[in-house]
């Protein structure tokens, strides 16, 4: 269930829209923020604010990266695997992420903290190797300089 | 040289609305609303030569022209900030260091075309650039160069923001309206052309960051200045080249269009990194052919590189050493490829994973001789597909069978790959 609070900015801004559904990106991720993911109930709601039906919702939640329609933890590591951070030895680093996490890529860590994804390019191949983490993006990634930023982050 | 992108550029940090004032920004829309009609800026435009610098090269002038002067309803502009091409990254460092040369050039665009309003798609993870133009759009507007009644005049004209949430395919300027308007972002069928029936079926232009950025240098300087910028005869202007890879600074630059790849790299990007020597490179983002050493004089600039058999692109150009492994560095960009197909079609949704299969075979010694041939078939066939991004993605395969078929053979014949110890 949503707040009151948030069903009505989110009906604000389905109706400040040119048409309803150009705000479905939006309301997702507001939704998702909320859940933590794009559950079930959140794409029924999305569906219900946007005029859509839920199947109309779920084309769209499945298709975009940063939707998650699976649970996922607290902060999403998206790695990045592109031709770039590839020249500059992503797959090191992917490796060391999985090791130093306990999972594979598309695993969550057992203290439910994060989640390890790959990602298409992240637009910062003169930063290479990079990722992001909970939306925060990080360059330059080293096996130690990923510890820190885990550490960090972890504890923010 | 006075390049025109980067001039307002601090070190390390977005120019202040004040500042991009003071060194002449937003002159260029004053002088456009009070002094020249809408056509007059669409032709100092076309005078130009500017080229749409997303990637496809296609004159911004001429593109605008195809919107019908007398339809009736609104019309749009999309700028495209999608960047999701490996090896770009040009938009981003733009508008992280100045947001109003966009906003200028979309409004003057906006001017151009009747337009009332104009939308700048962003992708996911440019937030910073998000947050960078949302202040920008707001000083515009509070300012009177945006919003109601521009500096006092009949015409009105508002930017809106749409942040995405991640997939190459949104770049694609059909799946781009289709995911503007909220439906899945799947291709639409050509023609009609965006030009006629674009955005909730209005006329309807998009152009990308650069290209629009571009505009208030033009019409401040005009378009005998714009076109001198370049280093070749036939280019246009200055252009962001944004370099990773094997070579000791990666960096974006402005530099005149025409400038020959090798001063790239050695002049601004210092050269190869320590005991690295150059083998290839892609020049203009991962849908993009090869280039060897043999290219390094070729002018960067789109002419002449389609000449040598590549794109310019998007300017992205990445750099490969004798120690990287060709094979995989396509493997790699394949893999990109089919895991970002939209799966609208055939070819595309079943020829790039069947093509990552037998470059995975090559690559890991299980490769055999008739697979170069299946890759050759596969490069004409993906050709059928229905949108760009298949033929984006055998750019790369086509360049590796032109210039190093030997290293794949190699592969094949060894059984194994003869980078790997």
């Amino acid at each position: 269930m949503i707040s009151e609070a948030l069903k009505k900015s989110l009906t604000e801004r389905v109706a400040g829209a040119i048409t309803p559904r150009e705000a479905a990106v939006d309301v997702m991720k507001e939704l998702q923020a909320h859940y933590g993911w794009l559950t079930d109930e959140a794409v029924a709601e999305a569906a219900s604010l946007l005029g859509l039906s839920p199947l109309q919702v779920e084309e769209l939640a499945t298709f975009y990266e940063m939707i998650y329609r699976r649970p996922v933890g607290k902060k999403v590591i998206h790695v990045c695997d592109s031709i770039s951070c590839w020249c500059a030895d992503c797959d090191g680093i992917i490796e060391h992420l999985k090791k130093r996490l306990g999972v594979e890529l598309g695993g969550t860590t057992a203290d439910g903290m994060y989640t390890l994804l790959p990602c298409a390019c992240m637009g910062r191949c003169g930063d290479s190797p990079a990722m992001s983490v909970g939306g925060t993006p990080y360059g330059h990634l080293t096996p130690h300089l990923v510890d820190e930023i885990l550490e960090k982050e972890r504890r923010a | 040289m006075d390049l025109p992108l980067f001039r307002h550029n601090r070190r390390d940090r977005s120019v202040a609305f004040k500042e991009y004032r003071s060194e002449g920004g937003f002159e260029a829309l004053k002088r456009a609303i009070t002094g020249m009609t809408p056509a007059e800026v669409q032709q100092t435009v076309i005078d130009s030569g500017l080229r749409g610098r997303g990637g496809a090269g296609f004159p911004t002038g001429k593109k605008w022209s195809f919107v019908p002067r007398d339809l009736p309803g609104p019309r749009w502009i999309i700028c495209n900030c999608d960047e999701m091409e490996p090896g770009t990254y040009k938009d981003r460092v733009l508008l992280e260091h100045n947001p109003y040369s966009l906003i200028e050039g979309m409004t003057l665009a906006c001017y151009a075309l009747g337009v009332r309003h104009g939308f700048i798609f962003i992708r996911k993870g440019y937030e910073q650039a998000a947050e960078n133009l949302a202040r920008a759009i707001d000083e515009a507007k509070k300012e009177g160069f945006l919003g109601e009644r521009i500096l006092g005049s009949e015409h009105s004209i508002d930017i809106d923001l749409h942040l995405s949430a991640g997939r190459y395919i949104c770049g694609e300027e059909t799946a781009l309206i289709n995911a503007l308007e909220g439906k899945r972002p799947n291709p639409r069928q050509k023609p009609p052309f965006p030009a006629v029936k674009g955005l909730w079926a209005g006329p309807t232009v998009v152009n990308n960051v650069e290209t629009l950025a571009n505009i208030p240098g033009i019409l401040a300087r005009g378009a005998a200045w714009f076109k001198g910028l370049a280093m070749n005869p036939e280019g246009a202007g200055s252009k962001l080249f944004c370099v990773s890879g094997s070579v000791k600074d990666r960096a974006c630059v402005e530099l005149p269009i025409g400038i020959p790849l090798g001063d790239i790299i050695d002049g601004p990007c210092g050269g190869m990194r320590l005991g690295k020597r150059f083998k290839a490179c892609i020049p203009g983002g991962a849908s993009t052919q090869f280039l060897t050493a043999e290219h390094l004089k070729v002018p960067m600039d789109y002419d002449p590189v389609a000449k040598v058999g590549s794109r310019l692109g998007s300017g992205g150009i990445i750099v490969f050493d004798q120690d990287h492994c060709l094979v995989e560095a396509t493997l790699n960009l394949i893999t990109f490829f089919a895991r970002e197909s939209c799966g609208w079609c055939t070819p595309c949704r079943e020829g790039l994973p069947y093509v990552r299969e037998i470059l995975t075979r090559i690559e890991t010694g299980y490769g055999k001789e008739d697979d170069i041939a299946i890759l050759r078939e596969h490069i004409k066939y993906l050709n059928y597909s229905f949108c760009a991004l298949a033929p984006g993605a055998m750019a790369p395969l086509d360049g590796l069978l032109r210039h190093f078929e030997d290293e794949v053979r190699e592969h094949i014949v060894k059984k194994k790959c003869p980078l790997k110890k």
